[in-house]
């Protein structure tokens, strides 16, 4: 719960530093849908990897690019899981 | 001053092509508004009939749309002497500038004139996304330049010169006159990269569907998909983006091309993974060196084969970067106290840094600490230019930090003045306060995505701030 929280922390919080408007924050949600542009995602991946240690992305070169805001949750929370 | 058609392989203007071009007359350009049929710019125009008032005139061709864009280019080449491309995020604070070291007598644009400001004794010629019949039509008369703007350190841009034949050197024949061939790019065809795909449509006969700023990428890839698009390319941020939305699956390109960034193995297998009948293939390219080489075996970097594979072009890798010598170079950088283009060897330093591993070349960024954010550079000295502009700053240091969704972002390292000494609670304030300082002055992808506050910065022992690439 800690990292889904702080994840939608830190989509609010850069959505509102860049004057985007981000849509309702739900698991099924497109990411592409959701307001952010390229650079909005990649301030949010560095800053999540700032807070909680974790870049799911950049751990394999076949890692799959999530498509909804679930499934980028999800990644997380796998990485989280994983022996680091 | 009249071009000698000498050569049917080299044409003298664009309009030249497509006149010779015949059978592919139905090939469009289309952007997510409109649509124009190549084989209209022929006999028609984009620019109200009144081209031949640009005869011999240097022209800013300074337009919001893509569409209109591709239609003065296209009419304009072999009639103008020069034209200079605005790229879409052009700072109108720098166009006195750009006019002056392009001795630019002429504005074509889509916006209105009072876009422009005072612009006395400038012709100016509005620009249709629709073609009226009654254009200059006539054969070309000059060799025109083609001039491009790349961003320069201190953020005043630099004008890069081409011309129709150093742009169109990698472009081949059409691989097979018989098949169709529809392209698409995430690129902005204002920006080298995507220029190149607007002239192999024009040259090739293919059609082409142009990205528009104001569409999302799932609605561009969708129609993408409805235009049938065989070919598409972008840099890889661009792909990143495109992959994160179902609508990539809407799509089914025989080709794929990346460049403007370094392809990571990353990209180039979620793209085998998401396409895995096309031929995946990226290049390395720039504006000033032109395209040098094509990577198609699917792996990052590239074999060091290639440095002595490449008839037309010549590599090197000399104190750790790659230098290109071709017929694709651009020729000069425009203007008073321009800096020279190319070594005296006659080679472009691209600046890039290689490094050789078991018989491959990896791309490792800039030497000059160019920041490149999803395929546009930043320049750090720019940024801290204006981070240093805010009272309580005493310097900064702006640098890159790899990001696996645009390849790179911009951070700044930031010595705040000692007296008085920054509260914590008023450090958080003077962060906000430079942000907002960046934002009012920088294209969103210069504001650094984080700003940390640190003691000091390190000097190195030539006294110089030690720039490293992270």
């Amino acid at each position: 719960m800690e990292i889904r929280s702080e994840v939608v922390t830190q989509f609010t919080q850069v959505a509102r530093e860049q004057g985007l408007e981000l849509a309702r924050l739900t698991d099924d949600l497109e990411l592409i849908q959701s307001g952010l542009d390229s650079l909005a995602f990649a301030i949010i991946v560095a800053r999540l990897e700032n807070v909680l240690g974790l870049d799911p992305f950049s751990a394999s070169e076949d890692a799959l690019f999530p498509v909804t805001f679930g499934e980028l949750v999800g990644l997380y929370e796998s990485a989280a899981k994983q022996p680091q | 001053m009249r071009v000698q058609q000498s050569n049917r392989s080299e044409w003298a203007s664009l309009r030249d092509a497509l006149r010779d071009r015949g059978e592919f007359h139905d090939c469009v350009i289309a952007d997510d508004e409109a649509a124009i049929t190549q084989s209209n710019l022929i006999s028609g125009s984009a620019l109200y009939g009144r081209g031949g008032e640009l005869r011999g005139r240097s022209v800013l061709v300074a337009t919001a749309s893509q569409l209109t864009t591709a239609s003065a280019l296209i009419e304009l080449d072999g009639l103008a002497r020069r034209m200079v491309i605005c790229p879409p995020d052009f700072s109108l604070q720098h166009l006195p500038f750009v006019m002056e070291a392009a001795g630019a007598d002429a504005i074509v644009s889509d916006r209105p004139i009072q876009h422009f400001g005072r612009t006395r004794s400038i012709l100016f010629c509005p620009c249709s996304k629709a073609i009226a019949p009654g254009g200059e039509g006539g054969d070309a008369y000059y060799k025109t330049e083609w001039v491009l703007l790349t961003s320069g350190t201190t953020g005043v841009p630099k004008l890069v010169a081409h011309s129709l034949a150093s742009l169109t050197g990698a472009i081949g024949p059409a691989e097979n006159a018989r098949t169709k061939v529809v392209w698409s790019t995430f690129y902005d065809i204002r920006r080298y990269g995507g220029l190149q795909i607007l002239l192999r449509c024009v040259l090739t006969g293919a059609s082409l569907a142009l990205s528009s700023s104001r569409e999302p990428t799932a609605d561009f890839l969708a129609r993408a998909a409805a235009h049938g698009i065989t070919h598409i390319s972008g840099t890889p941020s661009q792909w990143r983006r495109a992959l994160m939305s179902p609508a990539a699956q809407l799509i089914a390109p025989e080709y794929v091309r990346l460049s403007g960034e370094i392809a990571d193995q990353g990209i180039l297998n979620a793209l085998r993974a998401s396409y895995p009948n096309a031929r995946i293939v990226h290049a390395f390219a720039s504006t000033e060196a032109g395209v040098a080489f094509e990577v198609k075996d699917g792996l990052a970097g590239f074999p060091a084969s290639t440095l002595e594979g490449i008839a037309e072009v010549e590599m090197k890798v000399e104190c750790g970067s790659l230098r290109i010598r071709s017929s694709r170079n651009a020729s000069r950088y425009l203007g008073k106290d321009a800096p020279a283009l190319k070594t005296d060897d006659g080679f472009v330093d691209t600046g890039d840094m290689l490094e050789q591993r078991e018989g491959r070349y990896y791309f490792m960024g800039r030497r000059d600490g160019t920041i490149n954010v999803g395929g546009l550079k930043v320049h750090p000295e720019e940024v801290e230019a204006v981070i240093n502009q805010h009272p309580a700053v005493r310097t900064s240091l702006v640098r890159t930090k790899k990001s696996p969704v645009t390849g790179s972002l911009v951070i700044a390292d930031v010595v705040l003045q000692r007296d008085p000494e920054p509260t914590r609670c008023n450090a958080r304030s003077i962060q906000d306060d430079i942000l907002l300082l960046c934002r009012e002055s920088l294209s969103s992808y210069k504001v650094p995505a984080a700003i940390n506050f640190i003691p000091a910065l390190t000097v190195a022992e030539s006294g110089k701030v030690l720039r490293r690439n992270a």
